[in-house]
């Protein structure tokens, strides 16, 4: 039904593509020479580079699609995820958090935690972490081989065994640079892959005001060009619920979370090469994520108006036309000519490629340092370690290809992948922004505070479907009660990690040092003798106008 | 597959030295895959059927991406020549040891 009229010509585009991504890691097997060089791209990427990666690794074909499926499902109230749920996070990130991530030059997210609380959170971060990245990268493998399957008629194993193979390759070769290369070039290929669909199908359905009057005729109906319409306490009626659910949930909770405490993302920042890169790194990446709503809702809302029965479903819940995830696919095929064609599926393959690249890389970091090293076999040469952290991405890749068909009962991709979150990274956020900023914090506080947040999340998602106040007409609306779900796992963590201050003792101050706001580094180089960053190269100018132009917009979409 | 005997000295003996900086400039391939895009785009833009036309809705969607693509990895290409990348010399933060 929407299988793509692919020729020769793309097949070209397409072969390209494939040996460059493999030609990458193969080139960038010969800058490792350490287990950082293989791990952290040696620390010595440009911001421009690093920026770019940041927002490629999440900017996954899940992201793509899923968000295109949002925007045809909700409408605008999906900017959301953009402008409340992703930016204000990236620019705290580079403007707060970083200091204390690059400045106290740990090699990951969860040793951090290692040094500001004990190996019990440690241990506890860095085993969930690493679970909950395989899983993403099986979840985006078997995305990929539904895709491929529907697009091309490849059998599902077929894909995955080739589309893992080309991971494989690059990654265990070239490292994190293979990764943050190939995820810099993906970037540019499928931007060049969907700004023809934005640009064909505006065009067709008569500009943005005739989008915006068609759209109004569907289901979704005249609130959907509305961001906060509905949001109302007590009384919600927009897709995305109440907004205190979407300031506090996901604006707060969900997306600081997402952004500044997983490694997948902070990792890319970590590789830039001094600190003022490495605080730019989500500044620069957050102008694109401002306007890439631009290539996902439009173009869902695009397929809303032309593709007909997309995403809807029978009595029995059978979808009786395209599914939502589809609403890209189904413009591509049938907007685009062959040539357009190749690079927009070139765009979307090596998307989903990336976004399982970018969680086997993560992974393998947090898994060789925080797990390996510390617990299991301490105290060897580097090179040992850069052996291992060779095997393990191996190992991963081979996890990743069995959790592939975890993923598979579930209808929208995008949702999953929230609820994840949700109990990983929520409770995260709570007990990063407290290790940061009050010093009294003790080791075990940030052990149980974790703890606490997590079944915090879990319970509220399991007991949320008896509240009455999230369901409408008798359905539970699921993104809402993700939200609250952060929300209370924000709550719980902060609650019981200051429960637990009060009856444990701290760390000694000198065990902080460049760990908690307040109390520096004595051995970090003098502030005076790092050379002052030009004025474009100020963070502070970078995030703060990233933050003014998101205002703008939020006002002229409200 | 690892042998432990050789591998056995005390950690950061011998750590060796870092090769980022052997590490290529993506910008050469950027710059090249888009100028290969955008040459086959572009010709195939000229000669575009008439069905295709109107399957993009009246756009030579072909010619213009490729002319787009053409600049994109023209701009990159002249970017790496303008700026070559620098091999920084080594500073003292990064001579400091890293392992904890």
């Amino acid at each position: 039904m929407l299988k793509l009229d692919v020729n020769f010509f793309d097949w070209t585009i397409l072969a390209i593509y494939f040996t460059l991504v493999v030609a990458i890691g193969v080139l960038a097997r010969r800058a490792i020479a350490t287990s950082e060089d293989f791990l952290l791209a040696g620390r010595s990427l440009p911001a421009w580079v690093t920026g770019i990666a940041f927002i490629s690794a999440n900017l996954g074909a899940i992201e793509i699609l899923g968000m295109a499926a949002n925007g045809a499902q909700y409408g605008m109230s999906t900017l959301h995820f953009y402008w409340i749920g992703a930016v204000p996070a990236m620019v705290f990130l580079g403007l707060v958090m970083m200091p204390f991530y690059y400045g106290s030059r740990v090699r990951t997210v969860p040793e951090f935690l290692l040094r500001r609380f004990n190996p019990a959170t440690h241990l506890f971060n860095a085993v969930s972490f690493a679970a909950a990245a395989v899983l993403t990268a099986g979840v985006n493998l078997f995305a990929l081989a539904l895709v491929i399957n529907a697009l091309i008629g490849w059998p599902i194993w077929v894909s995955i065994m080739i589309s893992a193979g080309f991971v494989l390759a690059y990654i265990t070769l070239g490292g994190l640079s293979g990764a943050i290369y190939n995820e810099v070039l993906q970037f540019f290929v499928i931007v060049a892959g969907l700004v023809p669909l934005v640009v064909i199908g505006l065009h067709s359905v008569g500009g943005y005001a005739g989008l915006k009057e068609k759209v109004t005729h569907t289901a979704l109906g005249p609130d959907s060009f509305s961001t906060w319409s509905g949001t109302a306490v007590g009384n919600w009626s927009n897709p995305l619920g109440d907004w205190i659910g979407i300031v506090m949930g996901l604006g707060f909770v969900l997306s600081f979370g997402y952004w500044t405490t997983n490694f997948a993302e902070v990792q890319r920042a970590l590789s830039a090469k001094d600190l003022n890169s490495a605080q730019r790194t989500p500044l620069i990446g957050s102008y694109p994520k401002i306007f890439i709503p631009a290539l996902t809702i439009i173009p869902g809302l695009i397929a809303l108006v032309l593709v007909p029965k997309l995403g809807q479903v029978d009595k029995a819940g059978d979808p009786t036309g395209i599914t939502y995830n589809y609403a890209i696919p189904a413009l591509m095929n049938k907007f685009l000519p062959n040539g357009t064609l190749g690079i927009a599926l070139a765009g979307l393959l090596a998307a989903f490629m990336a976004g399982m690249a970018a969680n086997i890389s993560s992974f393998n970091t947090v898994f060789t340092y925080d797990i390996w090293q510390t617990y299991l076999v301490k105290g060897r040469r580097d090179g040992y370690y850069l052996k291992v952290g060779r095997i393990v991405t191996v190992v991963g890749i081979l996890i990743g290809i069995g959790t592939a068909f975890i993923a598979s009962g579930y209808g929208n991709i995008m949702n999953y992948i929230q609820l994840l979150f949700s109990y990983f990274n929520a409770p995260l956020f709570a007990t990063f922004i407290v290790a940061m900023f009050w010093k009294r914090a003790t080791p075990w506080a940030g052990f149980w505070g974790l703890i606490a947040g997590s079944v915090g999340a879990a319970a509220m998602h399991f007991g949320g479907y008896h509240i009455a106040y999230f369901a409408r007409a008798g359905v539970t609306n699921d993104q809402m009660l993700n939200f609250y779900g952060a929300l209370t796992a924000f709550v719980a963590d902060v609650i019981v990690t200051v429960a637990v201050t009060m009856v444990t003792t701290p760390k000694p101050e000198a065990e902080l040092a460049g760990l908690v706001y307040g109390v520096p580094d004595p051995n970090a180089p003098d502030p005076n003798s790092v050379p002052k960053p030009p004025w474009w190269a100020s963070p502070k100018l970078l995030g703060g106008t990233s933050l003014g132009i998101v205002l703008v917009l939020s006002f002229i979409f409200v | 597959m690892v042998d432990p005997a050789s591998d056995a000295t005390p950690a950061a003996a011998e750590t060796p030295q870092s090769a980022a900086s052997k590490l290529f400039d993506i910008r050469l391939m950027i710059g090249g895959l888009f100028t290969v895009y955008g040459v086959m785009l572009t010709v195939a833009g000229l000669f575009t059927s008439d069905a295709d036309l109107r399957k993009a809705s009246g756009i030579n969607i072909n010619l213009i991406l490729g002319i787009g693509m053409l600049l994109l990895g023209g701009f990159f290409l002249a970017w790496h020549r303008l700026s070559p990348k620098r091999v920084e010399p080594p500073t003292d933060q990064q001579d400091r040891t890293d392992s904890p």
